[in-house]
C-alpha cells in the first residue's frame, strides 16, 4: 500500500504531507484534529540521515505546535546495514529518535503509529514502537525477519519453526499476531479517519503493551514477571 | 592484578561493583522464571534467563542494577529477560534509588523468540526513557565480549550516560549481520582492527557516544560510575535539541570518512595509527588536549 492511499484515507478535511526520498512529512486533519505527519516509505532502509530527519520532523512539532498529536506512518525493511552508519553510531541515531518521541510524550504530545506496509527490525523500533499506540492495516509484514534467515541463523530446521508458528504466535510474521502479544493496539479494517480518532482518544503515556499480550494470551510472561519485579520488597 | 570487567561473569560484575554483600538478587535462580519459548525449541534455559537484577548500593548510595550474562544465548534479551529489565526500571520510579545501573552484555533481539524479543527489547528501550522522565538516572556499562548490539545498542544509548572500556564493543547491526547481508567488502568481520575502529570504546569515545573510557577492570568500572552518580544529565528538550546539533555536525564533519583512521584524523590525531597503541590514560589525556585545540 502507498502513503499517498493512506493519508487520502487517513485525513478527509485534507494534509499536505509529502515525500523526499524515503522520507514523508507534513500535517493532515482529521475532524477538528490536526496530525503532525512523520513517515517513511519504499520500503526504507532506516540509516543515520533518515533517523535523523524524523527526530528533526518530531522536535519541529515540539517546538512549533505544542500539543498537536504525532503519527508515525512506517514502511521500513529495517535499519540500514552498512558499515558506514555503524561507523557514524547508527544506534545514537536511533536512540536520539526514540529519546525525541519520549520528550514530546513528557511534554503532552500524544505519539501514534501505523504500520501501512512493512516493519522489520530496528526500522520501526524507535519510531512505531516507541508511540503510546501502534495499530497496523491488516496486510501489512511485520517481522524481526523471515522464517528461513531465522532457521539458518538458530539451526532450528525451518519446518519445526513453520509448524511453532502455527500454534504461536511468538515466531510467525504477520501483523496479527503482534496484536496477539500486545505490540499493535488493533487492524484497522474499517473506516481510517473513525479508528484514528478513537486510537488517539485512548492514547496516554503508561506503556500497556505486557498486559494486552496477556489479556490476549500471546505473550503470558512478560507482565506478571515484570509487575513481580516492580513490587518486590 | 585486576580482576577483569571483560573475563567476569554477571553475578562477579555486580558483586565488584556494588558495595560488599549489599546485593540482593530480585527473581534469582531459585526461582525458576525461565523462558517458555525455549522450552518449546527443546533448547536449554537459564534460571535467570541471562540477566542479573536486584538492589544494592556504591559508595553507600542506594541503587538498582541489572547485568547481562554474555555466555547464555550471548545476552540476547527474549520475552522474561526483558520483563526483569522494564521490572526494575519501574521499580525504581517507585523507590527512587540514586539511580539505576544497567550492564549491557547483548547481541539484541533473541531471534529464537522472535517476535516477543523485538518487543521486549523495545518495551526496555521506553522504560529507561520514562524512568528518566521520572527523574530516575540510568548509567550503562559496556566492556564484555559480546558487546553491545542490536536493538540493545539503541537502548543503552538511551541511558544518561554510558561507560565503556577500550575492549567494550557498542553498535546497531554487528559485523558479522553486515557481512551476511551485503558481504565481505562491506564488512570484513574477521579483521578484528576493523572492527575494532569502527566499534571499539576508543572510537566511541571519540565521537561522543560514552563519557567515561576506563581501564578494563571491575573497579575501574565502579569509580566511573561512582563518578556520574555524583551529578545528573538533563533530559528535557534543551537535551535532546543539543544532541540533534552533535549528530547533525557529526554527519556533515565526518559522514564521508570511510574508517575510523579517517574519523580520528579529521578530529586532530594527525597519526592515527598511534591510538590503538596507547593505553587509556595516555589517550585520554591525548584526547583531552585535542579537544581543548
Amino acid at each position: 500500500m502507498d502513503w499517498q492511499t493512506v493519508t487520502d484515507a487517513l485525513f478527509p478535511q485534507g494534509h499536505d504531507v509529502t515525500q523526499a526520498g524515503d522520507f514523508v512529512c507534513g500535517t493532515g486533519r482529521c475532524g477538528e484534529q490536526a496530525f503532525a505527519v512523520i513517515g517513511t516509505t519504499n520500503h526504507a532502509e532506516v540509516g543515520v540521515e533518515l533517523a535523523l530527519a524524523m527526530a528533526r520532523a518530531v522536535l519541529d512539532v515540539i517546538t512549533q505546535y505544542p500539543g498537536r498529536p504525532v503519527l508515525f506512518l512506517i514502511d521500513t525493511k529495517g535499519q540500514r546495514l552498512r558499515h558506514r552508519d555503524e561507523l557514524l553510531g547508527i544506534n545514537s541515531y536511533m536512540a536520539h529518535l526514540g529519546k525525541c518521541v519520549e520528550i514530546a510524550r513528557q511534554r503532552g504530545h500524544r505519539v501514534l503509529g501505523l504500520i501501512y506496509d512493512q516493519a522489520l527490525s530496528g526500522g520501526f523500533i524507535p519510531n512505531a514502537m516507541m508511540a503510546d499506540l501502534c495499530a497496523a492495516m491488516p496486510e501489512a509484514e511485520i517481522r524481526v525477519m523471515g522464517l528461513p534467515a531465522m532457521a539458518r541463523i538458530t539451526r532450528i530446521a525451518e519446518e519445526r519453526l513453520r509448524a511453532l508458528s502455527e500454534v504461536s504466535p511468538v515466531f510467525a510474521p504477520g501483523a496479527i499476531n503482534f496484536v496477539r502479544m500486545g505490540a499493535v493496539d488493533a487492524l484497522w479494517d474499517g473506516t481510517l479517519p473513525t479508528h484514528l480518532l478513537e486510537m488517539l482518544h485512548r492514547a496516554d503515556a503508561v506503556d500497556r503493551r505486557s498486559e494486552r499480550g496477556f489479556e490476549r494470551g500471546g505473550r503470558a510472561l512478560a507482565q506478571p514477571v515484570a509487575r513481580r519485579v516492580a513490587e518486590s520488597a | 592484578m585486576k580482576h577483569s570487567f571483560y573475563e567476569a561473569s554477571a553475578r562477579e560484575r555486580i558483586e565488584g561493583i556494588l558495595d560488599a554483600a549489599s546485593f540482593r538478587e530480585i527473581l534469582p535462580p531459585a526461582e525458576r522464571v525461565v523462558s517458555p519459548h525455549l522450552q518449546a525449541l527443546d533448547l536449554p534455559a537459564a534460571f535467570d534467563d541471562g540477566v542479573v537484577i536486584g538492589s544494592g548500593t556504591l559508595d553507600g548510595e542506594s541503587v538498582l542494577v541489572a547485568a547481562q550474562e554474555g555466555e547464555f544465548m550471548g545476552g540476547a534479551v527474549g520475552e522474561v529477560q526483558g520483563a526483569k529489565l522494564v521490572g526494575l526500571l519501574d521499580r525504581a520510579v517507585r523507590d527512587k534509588p540514586a539511580a539505576v545501573i544497567l550492564l549491557f552484555e547483548s547481541g539484541g533481539v533473541r531471534l529464537q523468540e522472535a517476535n516477543a524479543g523485538l518487543i521486549a527489547v523495545s518495551e526496555v528501550m521506553r522504560a529507561i526513557l520514562s524512568a528518566r522522565s521520572a527523574g530516575i538516572s540510568v548509567l550503562g556499562a559496556i566492556g564484555g565480549q559480546y558487546g553491545c548490539f542490536g536493538g540493545m545498542g539503541i537502548a543503552a544509548r538511551c541511558c544518561d550516560s554510558l561507560v565503556m572500556s577500550e575492549e567494550g564493543r557498542l553498535g546497531l547491526s554487528g559485523p558479522e549481520v553486515i557481512e551476511t547481508a551485503r558481504g565481505v567488502e562491506e564488512f570484513d568481520s574477521r579483521d578484528r582492527g576493523l572492527v575494532w575502529r569502527t566499534v571499539g570504546g576508543k572510537h566511541r569515545y571519540l565521537l561522543g557516544d560514552c563519557s567515561i573510557l576506563v581501564d578494563d577492570g571491575i573497579a575501574d568500572f565502579r569509580e566511573a560510575l561512582r563518578r556520574l552518580m555524583e551529578s545528573r544529565a538533563a533530559f528535557d528538550l534543551d537535551a535532546v535539541l543539543h544532541e540533534h546539533d552533535m549528530l547533525t555536525r557529526r554527519i556533515e564533519q565526518l559522514g564521508e570518512c570511510k574508517d575510523g583512521a579517517d574519523i580520528w584524523r579529521c578530529l586532530g590525531w594527525n597519526d592515527p595509527t598511534l591510538l590503538p597503541m596507547l593505553d587509556t590514560n595516555e589517550f585520554l589525556q591525548q584526547a583531552q588536549s585535542r579537544a581543548a585545540r
